[in-house]
């Protein structure tokens, strides 16, 4: 225990009188703080670990370039990732509707909104296709995809069109006249 | 009647014991954690808010940052028969401890020729040196990194009969074309599945 014994110390002839104090040590505060303690790293071993987002691209056939997705105009929403931590987007097919030019605060909206329109117009579900430019930071690819998967959009084939020889003519002129390239 | 006498006892309970266990617990605790690594290209990953972890094992994480990509092979048994494949894949040659070495290093960016000498420092020397470059990724097709994922992808289907897991750590403020050029080295060995690492993020409604 945590007691020892020093009875024997004092007394001896009688003269001095030393009192007789108990060894006995307040435990409470240190059983408090290796229990703070424990807590802490017991949440922390697994709390600590990073999180993954799964991430399917479309097979990239070299030897067949035309494998290609045909989707149609009317239930797609085209979003390019540019400069500036903005992006741009817009319904259906490039040079024909007006693009909007956005933030990240405001896709979430944009998103259910046409989500719904779509679904009431076709009844059949949006197709979201994302394309990063060369403006765009990888945290905007991420953010993107988040917002994809919080909207719950594009569950089933996530469409990532990153290569630059992709982008629309139209699509590369409604950035430039916005400096957005 | 006499009052029945109730000996007053003292409220003060030992402590001894229950510190003990606690201190025995927190050992333990302290023990298990794994401790994090100090990595050698620091990046600040974007949050999201995905719920799945990351694997623990068959798992090569690249990570991106400053226009350099690092590549960490997770599991020492398949660090090493990654290095051996390589060495044989570039026709040079490891010394056993220098393969013993290596299975320790967590992260490493270093062109292959210069692996060799980035085993034999020691860690400071190697924060120093200048040699961290970063894997080569100049050619997609056959380019180092090209090689390091591939052969990784044979030692873990050769040691554990799965298929590896390939995740992406890239710096928030990465712009986008380093990222594209990494994700195109993949796709040209049909890895057209990987996860990118993020921090949590508080779930919006």
């Amino acid at each position: 225990m945590a007691e020892l014994d020093t009875s024997s110390g004092g007394g001896k002839g009688g003269k001095i009188r030393t009192k007789k104090q108990s060894t006995r040590v307040d435990l409470t505060a240190m059983v408090d703080l290796a229990f703070l303690l424990i807590t802490f790293f017991m949440l922390t071993t697994s709390l600590s670990k990073p999180l993954a987002m799964d991430i399917a691209k479309p097979d990239k056939d070299e030897r067949n370039p035309d494998n290609k997705l045909e989707v149609k105009q009317s239930q797609t929403m085209t979003i390019l990732l540019v400069k500036g931590n903005r992006v741009v987007w817009y319904m259906g097919e490039a040079g024909k509707s007006q693009p909007t030019i956005e933030g990240f605060a405001g896709i979430t909206k944009s998103l259910l909104e046409n989500k719904k329109k779509v679904k009431d117009a076709t009844g059949k579900d949006i197709m979201v296709i994302v394309k990063p430019t060369d403006g765009a930071t990888y945290k905007n690819f991420v953010d993107i995809m988040d917002e994809l998967s919080i909207t719950k959009t594009n569950l089933t084939a996530p469409a990532v069109d990153d290569d630059p020889k992709n982008l629309m003519d139209s699509e590369i002129a409604f950035m430039k006249e916005n400096g957005l390239l | 009647m006499p009052r029945v006498k109730v000996p007053r006892k003292s409220t003060a309970v030992d402590m001894t014991a229950m510190c003990d266990v606690a201190f025995l617990l927190l050992t333990f605790f302290i023990l298990t954690a794994t401790s994090r690594q100090p990595d050698p290209l620091e990046v600040k990953i974007p949050s999201s808010t995905v719920q799945f972890k990351v694997p623990d094992k068959d798992l090569t994480i690249l990570t991106i940052g400053k226009g350099k990509v690092f590549i960490e092979i997770i599991g020492q048994d398949v660090k090493k028969l990654t290095l051996q494949k390589m060495a044989t894949e570039y026709s040079i040659s490891f010394t056993p401890e220098q393969i013993k070495r290596f299975a320790v290093i967590s992260s490493f960016g270093v062109p292959l020729n210069q692996l060799g000498t980035y085993i034999n420092m020691n860690g400071d020397q190697r924060a120093k040196s200048g040699v961290e470059t970063g894997i080569p990724t100049d050619s997609t097709r056959s380019g180092e990194l090209f090689k390091w994922i591939e052969q990784a992808r044979y030692a873990t289907a050769e040691l554990h009969q799965t298929e590896m897991r390939i995740s992406i750590k890239g710096d928030a403020e990465e712009e986008y074309p380093t990222v594209r050029k990494i994700v195109d080295v993949l796709q040209r060995q049909k890895v057209n599945k990987f996860s990118l690492i993020t921090s949590a993020e508080a779930a919006a409604k």
